[in-house]
């Protein structure tokens, strides 16, 4: 989880560009997880493809950073290069497959949800520590009661509560920088 | 960090769903992403060697896999093609 949401995108992306290595491992950690989803779930590629697709993402990432136009616009940079990328792979996995297709509008679909999936995860940063564990582990790491009572030391009866508690804080961490979405 | 993304309702079943919508990247992958930088600068060091010393830019073009070996890169097929174009700029 992220140690320095101090920095805004364009901040981070300035420090990147400067040759800070802490701030790549920063963007890295800060992307890593909405690009691999992009290739799993939007594009459904197998696991070994997407590998390949997250690498060369934040390979061209890294290359070709001084290109970005307006550094706050990185996530929606990201996202298009890692749609250009997925797609060239399907295309060339439908050269010996030719029924591959890709449907645009369930990938606009899903992309559209992993970008207010990034803006909760995002959220999750200024959460205190206890629920910014809780709740990555019970909902982003699957993980149950038990392993997460073992990890935390937390007797299981109570994990349910906290997750509750957490999830209200993270509401309204939201709610005060959406106001309008509050109102809906 | 920008929260300027629509979002319908802050309803817990709706903050679970996305939260569970970006599960961790495998670690592998995270790491190997984030050792680019270094990568790139080894990758750098070797060009500018074989720049300067022409019996070692022949080694590096006969056998790049193995430059790449002794300067601590993994010679992955993509990491070859990156140090070929390099050199024959």
């Amino acid at each position: 989880m992220s140690m320095r949401v101090e920095l805004t995108d364009a901040q981070l992306v300035a420090r990147c560009r400067e040759g800070d290595h802490e701030a790549w491992n920063e963007l890295v950690e800060r992307f890593s997880r909405y690009v691999y989803a992009i290739c799993v779930q939007a594009f459904k590629l197998p696991e070994h493809d997407a590998e390949d697709v997250f690498q060369e993402v934040f390979a061209r990432a890294y290359e070709h950073l001084h290109k970005l136009r307006d550094d706050e616009a990185i996530r929606p940079w990201l996202a298009q290069l890692t749609r250009r990328l997925c797609i060239d792979r399907l295309r060339a996995a439908a050269h010996e497959q030719p029924d591959e297709d890709v449907e645009t509008t369930e990938v606009d679909d899903t992309i559209t949800r992993l970008d207010e999936a990034l803006t909760v995860h995002e959220a999750l940063a200024f959460l205190p520590d206890n629920c910014r564990d809780i709740l990555d582990r019970f909902f982003a790491r699957d993980e149950s009661y038990r392993v997460i009572g073992e990890a935390l030391e937390l007797p299981s009866g109570t994990i349910a509560s906290r997750i509750s508690r957490c999830l209200a804080k993270l509401r309204l961490e939201l709610e005060g920088r959406n106001p309008e979405a509050a109102a809906s | 960090m920008s929260f300027g993304s629509p979002m319908s309702a802050y309803d817990e079943q709706h903050l679970g769903e996305l939260l569970n919508a970006l599960p961790p990247a495998p670690d592998a992958w995270v790491r190997a992403a984030k050792e680019i930088p270094q990568t790139r600068e080894r990758l750098q060091r070797i060009v500018e060697r074989a720049e300067a010393d022409d019996e070692y830019r022949r080694r590096v073009v006969a056998n790049p896999e193995a430059a790449l070996e002794a300067a601590e890169v993994a010679a992955q097929a993509d990491t070859v093609e990156i140090l070929r174009r390099k050199l024959d700029k």
